[in-house]
Order: structure tokens, then sequence, then C-alpha cells
């Protein structure tokens, strides 16, 4: 049996209850033990729960808990590890823009970085072209990795995995990033198994950082990946002290753009064919089906979104109605989703999509914080609620405690004047 | 053939609250339930024991309440089940979590299964990570967002998928690891006499030793990531807030300031 990562001295434990308040991940609980002391209760950890994250230690007054030692088995030589790349995602040749938001995020990390640092992005596919490759270095790339092969014409998981980790197998980059698409989840954990690294999913916030390595007491420039954990509930900093390369996803939309990058055009980078030998795929694409209805609401500048509030599918066709008057389209809550008023590919929030709207107009939206993760990069939210105290007015600039099924129609009648 | 379906028993987070006065989750009171995207996965594989008789063999990594995730599973007609549950295998990331359920896939399977499902996601984590983890573990294709699955007796599949730019269909044959989304079938409900069955059928544990695994590749001292600080999300100060007294006509002024304003 493994130690918990965690230590409780019982003789010290007072059964204050302090680290139980203090542990954001519910793994440690009060358990009666008459006679342990004046209370007659002990804290006692949940290893399954516990992250190791050390709340709790500094949360205890009394100095009782530690941190047990973990036994550090990393990559060798760290040291070898140097740059900052970006994996830049592109389908029938067009470079998703996420890849672009990750090198405007990859130029500040590389300032952080220093000591030589540089950002290069990683571009698979066949037939790449200067089109396809002086985007990435106009947004700051001063090497672009280009593995150009008729096997990664499309996406296929194997494929994609092999092209990825033989790179970084060759030139040992110390942080790696993707946009947490569809493709770029799933063949990234692939890539982070392989090279036996960790992976930090959909980050909200990165940034390097001096740090010290409690493991082996030396200063470090770690990545620090943050993180809503638990559902949103709450946020976490993550690192990957001890492994190589520093891995990490980002979700679209979370980072900007940078307009009018530092570079710019004229910029100079190096674009780099690399020979790789690669394995042949396992499955094949044999199609692909467009869904000429389907919307990108990560897109759309003005979002009316609907809830639980609603009270069935009927009042959605009516904000399909207003939508259309405001020139936006139709959003929805999980909620809303899984009553079944609207399609998956609208719902906004942690499982959903991140939006960034102008305008993101919300009713009957409670606003569990999974729903306000996803609408953090609207520029201005007007709430609509029947409960003065919805977690939504939070966050809206503008309340407005009423029955949304009421004010709906009414806003259609008085927008259509 | 012999399929796997891994399901996870998640906290239902929609009912998670934040203590206000301490910045912390309450769990009391939260029930725990099967993943929902999971109900999806283990859907899938029902309709291929329907449609063909494979074994259908349903694991679970937790701890040991998670074996009512497990019931649920053997009730709906998931064949056996094996949890995978000791305190070694506690504070895994999601490499050490991947690495630990594929030594517990091949040891359920004595050897390697033909097919193993997983939802999209667990709604805890939310990483998506563990299913393509386990199908790199295995050396098997992978296949994401899965939302229909036809399998030929002679093992050879066609799905489609969701992805960013539409629907893909994909020809492979098995063996393979897939993600299912929840745009494929609903889940079935379990029959009465599932349940009664479920309730007395054997849940086997499996833990580090049952699935020979190597101790530093599992739990905490396996797992490359390491949580360094929680905080509570950052709360935008909400702005005005007034009564609805049937001003339609200010409220879509304050709606066509915002879109050209």
């Amino acid at each position: 049996m493994a130690d918990a990562p965690i230590l409780i001295e019982r003789a010290k434990c007072t059964g204050c209850g302090k680290c139980v308040n203090g542990c954001g991940f519910a793994a440690l609980r009060l358990v009666d033990a008459p006679g342990a002391n004046r209370l007659g209760r002990l804290a006692e950890v949940d290893p399954s729960a516990c992250k190791a994250c050390s709340a709790c230690v500094k949360a205890c007054p009394f100095h009782a808990i530690a941190e047990t030692k973990t036994e550090i088995r990393g990559t060798e030589g760290l040291e070898s590890y140097h740059d900052i790349w970006v994996f830049s995602e592109q389908t029938a040749g067009r470079i998703a823009e996420v890849a672009f938001e990750l090198l405007g995020k990859g130029l500040a990390l590389k300032a952080q970085r220093g000591d030589g640092c540089r950002l290069c992005a990683v571009l698979l596919g066949s037939g790449v072209t200067a089109a396809m490759t002086d985007p990435l270095v106009a947004a700051g790339a001063d090497v672009v990795y280009v593995v150009d092969s008729p096997a990664l014409a499309d996406y296929d998981a194997d494929v994609y995995v092999d092209a990825v980790a033989k790179l970084v197998e060759r030139h040992h980059p110390e942080v790696v990033l993707a946009g947490a698409t569809a493709i770029g989840r799933a063949f990234f954990a692939k890539v982070a198994v392989r090279v036996r690294t960790g992976l930090t999913a959909d980050c909200t916030a990165l940034r390097i950082e001096e740090t010290h390595n409690k493991d082996t007491g030396a200063m470090q420039m770690l990545l620090h990946q943050t993180r809503p954990a638990f559902g949103g509930n709450i946020m976490a900093t993550i690192m990957t002290p001890n492994h190589r390369p520093q891995m990490a996803t980002v979700r679209p939309k979370v980072f900007k753009r940078r307009n009018g990058s530092e570079k710019g055009p004229g910029a100079k980078g190096e674009v780099l064919r690399e020979a790789l030998e690669l394995i042949a795929p396992r499955t094949r694409l044999v199609e692909t089906v467009r869904d000429p209805d389907a919307v990108d609401i990560a897109a759309a500048a003005v979002l009316v979104a609907g809830g639980r509030g609603l009270k069935g599918a009927a009042a959605f066709g009516l904000l399909r109605e207003l939508a259309d008057l405001l020139g936006g389209e139709v959003a929805a809550s999980r909620a809303a989703v899984d009553a079944g008023w609207a399609p998956q590919s609208r719902q906004v929030g942690q499982t959903g999509r991140a939006v960034v709207p102008k305008l993101y107009l919300a009713f009957g939206i409670s606003g569990a914080i999974q729903h306000l993760e996803g609408i953090r990069g609207a520029d201005r939210v007007i709430a609509v609620n029947t409960d003065p105290n919805a977690p939504i007015f939070g966050v809206a600039d503008l309340g407005i405690v009423g029955d949304a099924t009421e004010i709906i129609p009414a806003l259609i009648k008085e927008i259509r004047k | 053939m012999t399929v796997v379906v891994c399901i996870k028993q998640v906290p239902d987070s929609t009912n998670v609250r934040i203590d206000p006065r301490t910045n912390t989750l309450m769990r009391e009171g939260v029930e725990s339930i099967l993943n929902p995207f999971d109900a999806f996965a283990l859907e899938q594989g029902l309709a291929l024991k329907d449609a063909l008789g494979v074994r259908l063999v349903a694991v679970s990594m937790g701890p040991p309440q998670a074996a009512a995730v497990l019931r649920e599973a053997l009730a709906c007609g998931a064949d056996e089940a094996f949890l995978v549950s000791s305190r070694a295998f506690g504070g895994a990331d999601t490499l050490a979590t991947s690495y630990t359920l594929s030594r517990a896939i091949r040891t359920a399977c004595g050897g390697r299964p033909d097919l193993v499902l997983f939802g999209k996601q667990a709604i805890d984590g939310d990483t998506a990570q563990v299913g393509p983890g386990v199908s790199e573990f295995l050396d098997l294709p992978l296949v994401t967002y899965v939302k229909a699955l036809s399998v030929t007796p002679d093992a050879a599949f066609r799905v489609t998928t969701s992805m960013d730019d539409g629907e893909h269909v994909i020809e492979g044959r098995l063996p393979a690891v897939m993600t299912v989304t929840k745009d494929a079938a609903p889940p079935r409900f379990a029959p009465l006499a599932g349940a009664m069955r479920a309730a007395k059928a054997k849940i086997t544990v499996l833990d580090e030793k049952a699935i020979a695994a190597d101790p530093i590749r599992i739990g905490l001292t396996g797992s490359p990531t390491k949580v360094v600080t929680i905080f509570p999300p950052p709360v935008k100060g909400g702005g005005r807030k007034i009564e609805w007294r049937g001003d339609a006509a200010a409220l879509a002024h304050e709606i066509r300031e915002a879109i050209h304003g």
C-alpha cells in the first residue's frame, strides 16, 4: 500500500477541522477518535481524492500535517530541453485560428523564459506551401518545423502522434502547446503518453516563472498551467517539474490573437523541413460531411442564449426570432441542451464552447460556474432571471430580475417596431 | 469478440457549490453519478452485444463506492465488471491513470480486447485525455467523438465522428479504442430483472498486484503533473440590477447600445 501524499501526525492533530475547510478537493474529513484529543476527533485523508496541493499543510495551525516526499522519476537531462513549440493545426491547408492565438501567448512566454529561448511552430500536412508557413512566421515563429507527407493529408491520430513525438525526441522542446480542438485534444494526449510526460488540458492562463522545485530543492524556470478543476468550481495551477516537455492545451478564444504581431510582415523566420519515417495509418477517412446548418457560436458577435428558465423548447423558437432580429446566433446552457431544447453544438460553457461575443444575452440561465467560464470573453453581458440571487447577475453588466418567457416576446415586439 | 467499456463515477457537479466563507467546495450531499458521457459509451457496447453477441466487460477505476456505477452497467447488460481500486492509485494524473487502466484492461480480458469504449470526457476532470492515453499504452488506433458505430462480424468497423469541421466517416479494423459523444444513441434504462441480477453479481477488485503494475508508474509517484495551488475562480463584479417593470423600449435601447455602441 502506497503512502498518502500527506501525513497527519495524530499526536498534534486537535480535530479543529481547519484543514478540512482548507482542502479544495474534499479529500479530508474528521473521524471520531474518542480520547485522541479534547474534541475527540482526528483529521483523515482520502488518498484517492488528495492532489498533494499542500493547502492543508498551510491551513493547519498546529503543524500536524506534512507532505510525504515523492520519489522523483523524471526525464534525464532536463537542461537539454529548450524552446517553446506551438502545434499549428491545419485542415485542408487552412491554419486554425487557435494556432495564432497560441503564438501570441508564446511570444509572451518566450520573453518570460529568456535565455535564448525560441518560439517554434510545428506544421504537419501534405503539400505545405509558403502560403501556410508565412503567416506563422509573421505571427512570431522563429522556426517553423514542417513535416510534409502524403500520409499527413488527412488527420489520423496514429500518424500525427508519430510525427510530433519523433520531432520532440529529435529536438527536445521545453514547452509544447496545442489548441484544445477536436483534433488537438485527442492526439496530444497520445503524444504526452508516448514521450512519458504530463499534459494539462484546457488551460486558461499560462506563464513561465522561476519556481522552487519541492522535490529537488532547486530553482527552475517552470510553466505555470492554470485551469478550472472540479467542473470549474475551483481553479488549479499545475506544473510538470521533473518531466519534459511541459505540455498543455488551450481552448480556442481563451487567448486573443495579437493584431499586428510584434514581428509583422517581413518578419524573419526559418522554415525547416523535417524528413521523418512515418508509420502507416490504421484507419481511413472515407468522407467529411459538412453540416450546412452548422454554426460556430464561438465566432458570433451577438449571442442570444437560453437556459432552464425558458421552461421548454417553444421559447427557444422565440430566441431564434430574437437572434435573427439582432443579427446574432442562438446559444444554450447545459441544462437546456440536456433537456433537448437545443443541440450540443450550441452549448456554452466548460463542456460546450467558450464564446467571445460583443453582446451575450442570457435568458433564464442561472449561471453555473461552468457556464460563466465559457462567457468570460464576452464584452457585455445582459442577463434576465427570475431569481435575484442567480450567480449570472454577478458577471452581468445589466441584470434584469424578471421572467424570460414574458420578456422575450415583449422585446421582439419592441424591436420589430 | 471482447468489448471493454471504461466508466467513471463522478460527483454530480451541477450541484457542487462553493462555500462563500471559505471558498472551498461543499461536497456534502452531492450525489455521485455515472459520468453522463460514459452512459453513451456503455450504450454503444450494449448495442454491439445485441448485434454481435460480444462479451461486454465494464471497468471502472476509483474508490470502493465506484462499484455502484459498475452495478448500473451490469444491470443494463454488461457481462462482467472490474473495479480498479487501491490506495496506491490515489493522486494519479492522466498519465498514471491511463497506464493503470491499460494494465487493468489487459488483466480483465486476459489479453488485448477487440474494442475499448470511453465517454468523450469525464465531467469532473474534463480532460478527455484518458481514452487517448489508454489507446497509446495498448498500442491501438484511436477514434474520438464517435456518434455512430457499426462493426461487422469479421471486425471491420465504420464510424461517424463529430469533428470541428463537420462529421467524419472513418473505416478501419478492430482492435481499436473509441471515445463516444452525447450525440450517439441515447442510453437505455436497466430492466428491473437486470437491476436485481446486478445487485447480486460479482465485481472483481483489481489492485496494483492483480494488474502487475510497475509501482513507480502509478498513483502520485507516477504522475508528472503536480497541482501546486488552488484558488476560487475569478469573479467579475456585477453591474446594475433592476426589476422588470415591462419597459421593453429601455431594454431594446441597452441591447442596441451594446451591439452598435
